[in-house]
């Protein structure tokens, strides 16, 4: 203390640049003709990257929420000065929701055959098509009763993402403890919603994909990823943010704790991610192992890259002090991990859905840059609606001064 | 080692101690080492203190417990004493996973613990170094090297930073 340069906090608008803009609207495009080729080649493959590319941004968006959410209850004041980016990715739920609404629909018109369980006569024991083990979860793995859960859960997580966006802003205006302790105690609130509606949304929307299989550990592996994401990409828009001339108030302080998020939470995801594969490996349940045997059978070769590309490489690259601190190794880092859950989510879902042969091409690349475009064009909007600087943010001047030795 | 004599001021605050020590660095004059209760906020940046390198003995340590809880158990299971746990092949890798985790944590922990305590003069039976005992509870006190000090000029600067005594004692430190 004491020994900090003044740093002037004031407001700043963010202005979206025009090519920022346009290099959405290319992305859009790139995504509007994959859809195409993929719904004129294969429907399948189509749907099946709908869902991974809905799944993977719903889940960036909802971690936006989360952030905030555990920052508020922490009492946290390293993280107020870049809040708003958060709270803007958090803006584009409604997007997803579109998208899984679409999903819905598609079950419903029996458009594609993504989930199983929802074939016509599984759970009748007098019908051909008839599956025992299926048969045993329709209690809960049956239409109107998942319709019924997901809408249930897309509007809490709406309501609750909007209130403390909204209480956010007001602060802004008013200043003040009041916003804060009141997004203090929505945020607790928030916490355990999330943990059971996340938990449901995983097995709704991506475990039901294997009918048999289930894994009790399945969504905190699902957060473990998103968590990571969301994480790199707030810490991208910030490098982004702060190369365009905004945010002169992240130092490589904040940079650092970023880092060790990303660093920390990779590790954490592969403890999940052996959590779940050691026990069925020593088990050698057969309706358990089919899981990773599918995978290990016709994805090996993406198999050993996610561990080396979520684990390996940012365990090694993101280790020194110094590496958290630069930069380029931080866009790198990032932009491999954002790629690298990419594919994790890649392997969770194509085998259930497109099978042996899916592989990586146009559909696959151009779906997922689509999703990226419509996902930034939404997150850079919602950030030139307020302020970048949370000025009057009761903990802004404690996130000026924050430092990490 | 053998006792030098030093010039050593002594505070009573943590404030005026910091003050004096960036005027003596800034006059040029080498500083030994600064003694204090507890840890003082920009004292070692005051210092000049480079950062530590403890960091890179951890990562060697890591490596060391990594290669060893790998070898220890690929040299049990597969050719010591292999055995036929449900069916899986004798050198199965993701069951050394854990062990490999926690003996490479074990062996970093306690040899950054070791590394630290041999580094800094902190094994049990050495003698505690400092000026004065009192610094232990609350009192700062900074020690220069008297060949490379003027007494009279350090007296004097110390002094004006408030401090309560400075002397010249032959200690060792």
């Amino acid at each position: 203390m004491g020994h900090h340069h003044e740093v002037a906090v004031h407001e700043e608008k963010f202005v979206v640049p025009a090519r920022l803009r346009n290099i959405t609207f290319g992305l859009m495009g790139i995504g509007l003709v994959a859809i195409v080729v993929g719904l004129m080649t294969d429907s399948h493959r189509f749907w099946a990257n709908f869902l991974l590319n809905n799944w993977y941004f719903l889940g960036v968006a909802l971690m936006g929420t989360l952030f905030l959410a555990t920052q508020s209850v922490s009492n946290a004041g390293w993280s107020a000065g870049f809040k708003r980016i958060p709270e803007a990715m958090a803006t584009y739920l409604p997007y997803a929701f579109a998208g899984f609404a679409i999903i819905i629909l598609s079950v419903l018109m029996h458009w594609n055959h993504t989930y199983h369980w929802t074939h016509e006569g599984i759970a009748d024991p007098t019908s051909p098509d008839f599956d025992e083990i299926i048969a045993e979860k329709v209690a809960y793995l049956n239409l109107p009763f998942m319709i019924g859960r997901v809408v249930v859960i897309f509007t809490l997580w709406y309501l609750f993402s909007r209130v403390m966006r909204r209480n956010s802003l007001a602060e802004d205006l008013q200043g003040g403890f009041k916003m804060l302790k009141r997004n203090k105690t929505i945020s607790a609130i928030f916490l355990p919603v999330f943990a059971v509606s996340w938990a449901m949304a995983c097995w709704d929307f991506i475990m039901s994909i294997d009918t048999h299989w289930y894994s009790t550990i399945f969504w905190v592996y699902h957060f473990a990823a998103a968590w990571v994401t969301a994480i790199s990409i707030i810490a991208l828009t910030v490098i982004y943010l702060r190369r365009a001339g905004y945010l002169s108030i992240v130092s490589e302080h904040h940079m650092h704790d970023l880092g060790k998020f990303m660093f920390a939470f990779s590790i954490f995801w592969t403890y999940i991610w052996l959590s779940q594969f050691l026990l069925i490996f020593y088990a050698n349940i057969p309706e358990e192992s089919i899981y990773y045997q599918e995978r290990f059978e016709h994805f090996k070769l993406l198999f050993w890259i996610n561990l080396v590309i979520n684990f390996v490489v940012p365990f090694l690259l993101f280790m020194t002090r110094g590496s958290k601190r630069n930069e380029s190794m931080m866009i790198l880092v990032g932009v491999l991990l954002i790629i690298g859950k990419w594919i994790d989510l890649y392997i969770g879902i194509m085998p259930g859905t497109v099978g042996s042969h899916a592989h990586i091409g146009f559909v696959e690349i151009g779906m997922f840059l689509g999703f990226l475009g419509l996902f930034t064009f939404v997150f850079t909007r919602s950030l030139t609606k307020a302020s970048l600087v949370p000025t009057k943010h009761p903990y802004i001047k404690e996130f000026v001064t924050h430092e990490v030795l | 080692m053998s006792s030098q004599k030093y010039i050593i001021g002594t505070f009573n605050d943590e404030e005026p101690l910091l003050e004096a020590v960036k005027e003596v660095r800034a006059a040029g004059t080498p500083i030994h080492e600064c003694y204090t209760p507890f840890p003082v906020h920009g004292l070692d940046e005051a210092l000049g203190y480079r950062r530590s390198r403890l960091p890179r003995a951890a990562f060697m340590f890591g490596v060391l417990g990594f290669s060893l809880a790998l070898f220890m158990q690929a040299w049990m299971l597969g050719y010591d004493w292999p055995m036929n746990i449900g069916g899986k092949p004798a050198l199965a890798w993701p069951d050394f996973v854990p062990v490999t985790f926690e003996l490479t944590v074990l062996i970093t922990a306690l040899g950054m613990v070791g590394t630290y305590l041999v580094a800094s003069g902190f094994l049990p039976g050495n003698e505690a170094k400092m000026p004065d005992i009192r610094c232990t509870s609350h009192v700062f006190c900074i020690a220069i090297p008297s060949n490379t000090a003027d007494y009279d000029k350090i007296h004097a600067l110390l002094m004006r930073h408030g401090a309560d005594e400075v002397e010249e004692r032959e200690i060792e430190l």
